[in-house]
């Protein structure tokens, strides 16, 4: 019994020390953005130090980070809401109307995912130049909702395929419109499934970089874009500084990911192996 | 999915016309620019050149391609995108798998571990590139300098000495959570009693693993493997942040060559061209990884 105990006790230990390791890069990053500039550049590095939030102060609430992050916010948030717009009455036909074209309807749409971004960038740069949706959030929202589609329809067309369809029936023995089925049948059930879906989409499209960088400029970049511009050139009195940016960039999908860690394997599989 | 036949059909018929605005949807946004993408491949436009947004000519229309496969760099810039791919696939599914066993037992501080091992997945690429490039692989204050000043060896820039290493490892650390993951999910839903069945047939933990364990991972391994494939042949973010591509063209691989072609040159016909060698690419991994499966799956079969 101690023995096994020990085992166990042993197992801990070094999974913690394993996944401590891991972690360290992130851990090491959110400990700079606490530094002074000085200490951040230190050697050899300083493991115990007073924390400052100047660099909270002056690189995240005082610099552009707000900015860009309210880009991403809005980009993300958009194009994940429109994704689902759309693709939630398409997984509705896909589950309860199925016909022989359905299988193959849900296979091209998953291809399309699998188009590599680099190879299609050259076109959609010059269609955004002609219709002027360079640089602007709206492009960059049609863009994304675009990439998300294949993944929302994939995914809630599995979960409601789980969903009883004599409660659908019933609803519509009561007289229930399209519009009540979706809003008084569907939406309460598909509650969690809906949110593992969104959570997918916001971290693919918070941290997407390819087609951020190639088609925006400034005005409507997101965060990935500003953070790519960081360079030690420019002093390495930035360290601390880019540090805290960095992490202010990343919490948002860290905690996200972090509190629904059940729905991301469903997510990431498109619940391919439920 | 039994029960769809049973369904009422005559209510809402028209309802399974419901998925056509995501249908049409993707095939404008997907289908449009993958046409045009053929098309400038054939021209010798280039946004620096007023007015030479011209079809090559019949007699010259592959000048494009004939261009790029003569050129030397592209076989290398190709092989990068190889060997970054599989080897970032190796070393995830290595590592991956033994984090998975790792996790699949109950200990304590078992969410601890899970949360702490799934985090590099969820950063965002260009933040964990700049982080890995300033804070960690510096050579003057990074932790790599403190790390070989430990142990008593000179300190090098491991971004300068071995540039497409150095991005194999970042890409790696960021997609071994990935793998981890699918293949947790995959071990979880193994039943205990099968494993108590083999167990008690004498089986050890090695042929546990190798007869029980592997085939009921089979599929959580393939789904795993081509959505990893298909996501790091598109690897961009760590290469613009880390290396330019380069020293040379060290660590270019096909989506950045293409960024280069398109942004820095211009040179729109070029870099369609090789945009099409990038879908090519990509088709030819999941083909040949769906005929693996299937070869894979006959086998098992007999």
């Amino acid at each position: 019994m101690t023995r096994k105990r020990l085992g166990t006790l042993a197992w801990s230990v070094g999974t913690l020390v394993v996944a401590f390791a891991m972690f360290f890069p992130i851990l090491w990053m959110a400990l700079t953005s606490l530094k002074t500039e000085n200490d951040a550049i230190a050697f050899p590095p300083k493991w115990f130090f007073t924390p400052t939030f100047e660099n909270w102060r002056v690189a995240v609430f005082g610099g552009p980070v707000l900015e860009f992050m309210g880009n991403t916010v809005w980009i993300t948030v958009a194009s994940t809401l429109l994704a689902l717009a759309l693709g939630f009455p398409a997984a509705y036909a896909m589950a309860y109307y199925r016909t022989k074209r359905t299988d193959g309807s849900m296979l091209w749409m998953m291809s399309t995912r699998m188009l590599p971004p680099a190879g299609v960038i050259v076109p959609l740069f010059v269609i955004f130049r002609d219709l002027s949706l360079l640089d602007t959030h709206l492009g960059l929202i049609l863009l994304f909702a675009g990439m998300n589609l294949p993944l929302v329809v994939w995914m809630v067309t599995g979960f409601m395929e789980d969903v009883p369809f004599a409660l659908i029936e019933a609803a519509r023995l009561d007289g229930a419109s399209l519009w009540q089925e979706f809003t008084r049948v569907l939406l309460p059930l598909l509650v969690p499934g809906l949110a593992a879906t969104a959570l997918l989409a916001l971290i693919f499209t918070w941290n997407e970089f390819f087609f951020a960088v190639n088609l925006t400029t400034r005005e409507a970049s997101p965060l990935s874009v500003y953070v790519s511009t960081f360079k030690a050139a420019q002093g390495d009195l930035f360290v601390a500084k880019m540090s805290a940016a960095a992490t202010a960039a990343v919490v948002p999908v860290l905690v996200a990911g972090w509190l629904a860690q059940r729905q991301l394997v469903t997510g990431l599989t498109m619940g391919a192996v439920k | 999915m039994a029960t769809t036949t049973v369904r009422p059909r005559r209510i809402g018929e028209g309802r399974r016309f419901l998925s056509a605005p995501a249908l049409v949807y993707l095939i404008v946004l997907t289908q449009v620019p993958f046409a045009l993408t053929i098309y400038y491949s054939f021209t010798n436009w280039n946004l620096l050149r007023p007015g030479s947004a011209g079809f090559l000519g019949l007699g010259s229309m592959f000048r494009n391609y004939q261009r790029i496969l003569g050129n030397p760099d592209f076989w290398q810039i190709l092989g990068n995108t190889l060997v970054l791919t599989g080897s970032v696939v190796v070393i995830t599914f290595a590592v991956g798998m033994a984090f998975a066993l790792l996790l699949n037992r109950p200990f304590p501080g078992r969410t601890l571990a899970r949360t702490l091992l799934i985090s590099p997945f969820l950063m965002m690429p260009v933040a964990s590139a700049v982080v890995w490039k300033y804070l960690l692989l510096d050579p003057a204050f990074g932790l790599s300098a403190w790390v070989s000043r430990t142990l008593g060896i000179q300190s090098v820039y491991l971004v300068e000495l071995a540039p497409l290493a150095s991005i194999i490892g970042i890409v790696s650390w960021q997609w071994t959570p990935f793998v981890m993951l699918i293949l947790l999910a995959g071990l979880q839903s193994l039943p205990e009693d099968v494993v108590e069945a083999a167990r008690l047939d004498g089986a050890g933990p090695l042929g546990l693993f190798r007869y029980v364990t592997l085939p009921h991972l089979r599929r959580f391994i393939e789904i795993a493997l081509l959505l990893e494939i298909i996501f790091v042949l598109n690897v961009f973010g760590q290469i613009f942040v880390i290396t330019s591509g380069g020293p040379g063209i060290q660590t270019t691989n096909l989506p950045y060559q293409i960024f280069l072609e398109a942004f820095s040159r211009w040179n729109i016909g070029r870099a369609s061209a090789y945009g099409i060698f990038a879908i090519v690419l990509a088709n030819l991994a999941v083909v040949f990884f769906l005929q693996v499966v299937r070869r894979s799956r006959q086998e098992g079969a007999r």
